[in-house]
């Protein structure tokens, strides 16, 4: 009976059938599902890639795999994960979906646009997924020159032309974005009414437009001096490899904060949400993503603090560094305030974001040693480095990533995921995540170096522990995977508000129309005016 | 891209003006995103000419600085041609739009023949970066290598744009010949111009910094 | 080593112990802060927690005495961290002077050293205890790490190019070396073992085995057979400029500029002998790159470096018209 009601009405899901509706479909809400599939199945191979990194670890000599293989493993591990997974995960599918509908637009400034970014990065990931299959490629995510310019015999070409490629992919969704905010907001939604969703993501698209056409020129030299040597980075000829990091870390540093900055955009709405109240200091929090995408520009040169580079020029970077912990701080303390007398609900999303606020807490505090000159010379380049930015990526983006994901499940399926898996999930992950990345901070320290194969014997008790810590962790992603399916068709029917959240997402039917609303919406309220939507909802 | 009524507004807009607004912003957002693209080269000929800078103006005195000086007469000359154009589309003069147009196409392609003469010439003299490369006289062949590698990087990148260019201009004459075009609609013709003046602009840094580094030292 | 299961390494040079002071430091402080979210969390999570479905908070909306107190508190905090970093880098980038030379050349996927003695060793070093070392170091290939964790000390190692660490042992024992940038397949086999040594055991590990004779007369003698001496006379009447006292003073080029003459300046006249020809010579003398190994650089390096105090070699007069000034004093002579 209610299945049938939900049949009747007219949305984007049921608008038009077939594959043709979806391959050639300008919707937003479309696209990113199809961002969805595909990123979900892109962190299914890098997490079947972490597995077995996670497993070959668990003895300190070679046993699965061939140092050879374990090599692959480890770049194609953080190839996928980062290019693939990360950079695109939050803005391509949630910001996709959201961005438009929370500033009330019908969709994003270039719809066609949109869909080529997604194929661009379905190519890129082919293309990649293509050098995998040839023979993997072994130079480890960040390419360092001349061993990829020069030593490697993988293949190291057709996996930079992926990145390239699917580099485009994030500009062309960074500039749509920037757009669709400056020209297609709503009637009544001024600047300092945007949800803090929207500025994360507009702070993380000016780095993705800024900062990844760097990265595109450096695959290209590296790719250049690959097939014509002409000498860039190859000493022999008078180039400097050390150039080539430069450039490199001039995008991986700010795409850092590409890859956390929507993280913290979905903390924000959670926080908001789930404790009923505007979030506390929302310029300052809306300010600081901006602030930390610009200083993000400053301090990629910490990354080599002992690669060669003046010890001045360490302190320089060293001191910027510490900038950027001062936006970081900002948003921890303003998301903890935001509780303080709330209404603090426990849904799933909630426990997420208890999560993320935590472990980023834990990430961002260690990145501090990581600045400190003296310590890194000691912790660069080994597990402690993995942890820190794992802490970031992992226990940050991918928190937030899920928190996100069971908030707005019920907007975008049009269905209730079951709460009380849900919450285990959300336990699962958070214990299984600390257990698998806390002993690679005991092991760094101990001088543990990143991406070794084999190790000495001293160091195995904490990778076991690191190793069953995974597993778990393994566990809890794959609950969402199985209850989310399951949900699409046995989980109960979402209203259109199920979590009393304000935002326009929520004012349109769950699921929304084609073209998001009903009637356009004009927007009257401050962000997160709890009281307004409690008072409309007693009127109505 | 075309669409039936190009007037048509498309549908995630409200009004003509926020779908032209949205255009053109864009446009400068995506010329941001090039110049970062060539910034990465610029920092690269920077460092290395900041390392060897007498190498480096040696091996820029082996280019006729002649030939580029007229190259970018030539180039100027077609950003003037291009404005001339957008004017056109603004008084809604079709005829003299698809001129202008076509005019600018022509000074592209001048542009673009005389650069594959100068590639041409690298053969003949083994300036180009690879196991015959030599360039006469200088002892530090690996570091000229790396001037002339920069050279046909950056020149190499700027005729890509430039065919890209002609690609874009070739669209805009056809539609222009469609009558797509009028004075409350040329949204197109504006950023396609914003685009080559864009490229124009590139070349005004890249002339001086590969043809004329070292004139004034007289050896 | 005995411990099975360590959870934090020992310290076994000066520097470690000032990197771990700033460690617990930075500990301190995250430990605090961590605490202090996590505690805030769960507080108000229980201590506001939703009591019905219809309940209005109070609306707060912010505070800007609370916002400058958490950014400045942070920021303050941090900047002591940087400063007391930065003090530590100093420690650790600086070597003394006094500092044993010890050579080191890296390459996929091994560590080779070489004493000034002449003693060579493969992936382990062997060094006296209570005195500082430095090491000159440059790569074959890739990019390699010079990691010993427990001297805390890390450098990587570049090719075609000197980069130098140090660190003075305090502890007697042996040490994991290991190579901390990734190299290529066998990135975590090019390890070896730092052992430290009481200094009679150093000597007694020198005076045994050693053979070939020491770093400088393999260069004195490379020097020979490479047909160096042939222009590079010692009395400055060749056609080249004679290397008696060159290495650490100052040389005037022909194009006007002065370089230190250092290892690196050494390295590239040998390599790379047109990039900077010293002022009043010509440029005359061909390269020698591929007849000369790394390892013979070094040794060469090390020769002309022993030139300077030699004793009975003939005095540093001032070159008949080279530019080549002598460190400090001698340099009115040249005008």
């Amino acid at each position: 009976m209610i299945t049938a009601a939900l049949e009747e009405r007219e949305h984007y899901l049921n608008a038009s059938y077939g594959l043709k509706s979806w391959l050639l479909t300008k919707d937003h809400k479309r696209i990113a599902l199809l961002y969805l599939g595909t990123i979900t199945l892109f962190f299914a191979l890098g997490g079947l890639f972490a597995t077995m990194i996670r497993i070959e670890l668990l003895t300190p000599q070679p046993d699965l795999v061939s140092s050879e293989t374990y090599n692959k493993l480890f770049t194609m591990h953080g190839v996928i994960m980062v290019f693939l997974f990360l950079v695109p995960s939050i803005p391509a599918t949630l910001g996709n979906f959201f961005l438009p509908i929370m500033i009330g637009a019908k969709d994003l400034a270039f719809p066609k646009l949109n869909l080529l970014s997604w194929y661009l990065l379905v190519a890129g990931g082919l293309c990649t997924l293509g050098a995998m299959f040839a023979g993997g490629v072994d130079t480890g995510w960040t390419f360092y020159t001349p061993y990829s310019s020069t030593y490697s015999n993988t293949y190291v070409i057709a996996t930079a032309l992926g990145i390239f490629i699917a580099g485009f992919s994030s500009i062309l969704t960074g500039l749509n974005f920037i757009v669709t905010v400056h020209r297609m907001r709503a009637p009544g939604m001024t600047w300092f009414r945007l949800p803090l969703f929207v500025w994360s993501n507009y702070a993380t698209s000016l780095i993705m437009v800024l900062g990844t056409p760097v990265l595109a020129v450096t695959i290209l030299l590296v790719g250049c001096e690959r097939l014509f040597h002409i000498g860039i980075f190859d000493p022999a000829l008078g180039g400097d490899p050390v150039l080539f990091q430069h450039m490199f870390w001039f995008y991986s540093h700010p795409a850092v904060y590409i890859m956390v900055l929507p993280g913290m955009g979905v903390v924000s709405e959670l926080v908001a949400t789930f404790s009923r109240k505007r979030v506390f200091g929302y310029g300052f929090v809306a300010f600081s993503s901006v602030a930390i995408a610009v200083l993000g520009f400053l301090v990629w040169g910490h990354h080599l603090f002992v690669s060669g580079q003046s010890v001045y020029a360490g302190m320089v970077f060293s001191f910027l560094s510490y900038f950027v912990a001062v936006p970081s701080a900002i948003k921890v303390f303003n998301w903890t305030a935001t509780l303080y007398k709330g209404s603090i609900s426990y849904d799933t999303p909630m426990l997420y974001a208890f999560g993320f606020i935590g472990l980023f807490t834990m990430g961002g505090l260690t990145g501090l040693f990581l600045a400190a000159l003296g310590i890194d010379v000691h912790v660069t380049d080994t597990y402690f480095v993995v942890a820190h930015f794992h802490y970031i990526m992992v226990g940050g983006t991918l928190m937030a990533y899920l928190g996100g994901m069971h908030y707005w499940w019920p907007k975008m399926t049009g269905r209730m995921y079951p709460e009380g898996w849900a919450k285990l999930s959300a336990l699962v992950v958070f214990l299984g995540f600390n257990l698998t990345f806390f002993p690679q901070f005991v092991l760094g320290y101990l001088g543990m170096p990143r991406r070794y194969h084999v190790y000495p014997p001293e160091f195995q008790v904490l990778h076991v522990m690191s190793t069953a810590g995974a597993s778990v962790l393994a566990v809890g992603y794959l609950m969402p995977l199985v209850y989310f399916l399951w949900s699409l068709r046995y989980g109960k029917l979402a209203p259109a508000n199920p979590w009393g959240a304000t935002g326009l997402e929520w004012q349109t039917s769950s699921p929304p129309p084609t073209h998001n609303f009903e009637e356009p919406p004009v927007v009257t309220h401050e962000a997160y005016d709890f009281a307004a939507l409690l008072e409309e909802a007693q009127v109505g | 891209m075309a669409s039936a009524n190009p007037l048509a507004l498309r549908e995630q807009f409200d009004t003509a003006a926020q779908q032209k607004d949205a255009s053109v912003l864009a446009m400068w957002i995506f010329l941001v995103t090039e110049i970062m693209f060539f910034g990465g080269l610029f920092l690269a000929y920077t460092a290395y000419r900041s390392f060897y800078p007498e190498v480096f103006g040696a091996a820029s005195r082996t280019l006729s600085a002649t030939i580029g000086a007229v190259n970018t007469a030539v180039l100027l000359t077609s950003s003037y041609t291009m404005v001339l154009a957008v004017r056109a589309a603004q008084k809604g003069s079709r005829k003299a739009l698809i001129w202008f147009l076509i005019l600018t196409m022509i000074f592209g392609t001048v542009f673009l023949g005389v650069k594959a003469y100068e590639w041409h010439e690298k053969f003949v003299e083994h300036h180009v970066p690879g196991p015959s490369f030599h360039l006469e006289g200088e002892p530090l062949q690996g570091q000229a290598q790396l001037f002339f590698s920069l050279y046909f990087a950056m020149t190499g990148l700027h005729a890509l744009h430039m065919v890209v260019g002609m690609g874009i201009m070739t669209v805009m004459t056809w539609r222009a010949w469609l009558g797509r075009f009028n004075a409350d609609y040329y949204t197109p013709i504006d950023v396609a111009g914003l685009y080559w003046h864009f490229v124009d602009v590139i070349w005004i840094f890249l002339f001086p910094l590969l043809y004329l580094i070292d004139r004034h030292v007289p050896k | 080593m005995g411990n099975r299961f360590p959870l934090f390494p020992v310290e076994a040079s000066t520097v470690a112990p000032s990197v771990d002071h700033l460690l617990f430091y930075l500990l301190g402080v995250s430990i605090f802060f961590t605490v202090l979210i996590f505690s805030a969390i769960f507080y108000f999570a229980i201590k506001y927690r939703r009591r019905s479905e219809t309940e209005l908070p109070p609306e707060i909306h912010g505070s800007t005495k609370l916002e400058i107190a958490w950014s400045i508190i942070p920021f303050g905090l941090a900047m002591v961290m940087f400063a007391w970093g930065a003090k530590v880098y100093f420690e650790i980038e600086r070597p003394p002077d006094d500092a044993l030379d010890v050579y080191v050349v890296a390459k996929q996927w091994m560590w080779k050293l070489q004493h000034k003695e002449g003693q060579r060793e493969i992936n382990e070093l062997h060094i006296p205890l209570g005195r500082a070392v430095k090491l000159t170091m440059t790569s074959l290939d890739v990019i390699h790490s010079f990691y010993v964790p427990d001297f805390r000390t890390k450098q990587d190692v570049l090719p075609g190019r000197y980069t130098t660490t140090w660190f003075k042992p305090t502890r007697v024992g042996k040490y994991h070396l290991f190579c901390a940038e990734y190299c290529g397949t066998k990135h975590s086999g090019m390890i070896g073992w730092v052992y430290v040594m009481e200094p009679q055991d150093y000597q007694a590990w020198l005076s045994g085995g050693a053979g070939g004779g020491s770093l400088a007369e393999n260069g004195q003698k490379l020097f020979q057979e490479l047909a160096c001496d042939n222009c590079h006379h010692m009395d400055g009447h060749g056609r080249c400029p004679s290397l008696q006292g060159v290495y650490g003073s100052k040389v005037l080029l022909t194009n006007g500029q002065t370089v230190v003459a250092d290892d690196a300046y050494v390295r590239e006249s040998i390599l790379q002998p047109n990039a900077k020809v010293v002022s009043g010579y010509q440029s005359i003398m061909p390269t020698f790159q591929g007849l000369v190994t790394e390892e013979g650089v070094l040794q060469l390096i090390e020769y002309i470096k022993s030139l300077k105090t030699q004793p009975g070699a003939a005095p540093a007069a001032a070159p008949a018209r080279g530019g080549v000034q002598p460190p400090a004093g001698g340099a009115a002579a040249q005008r």
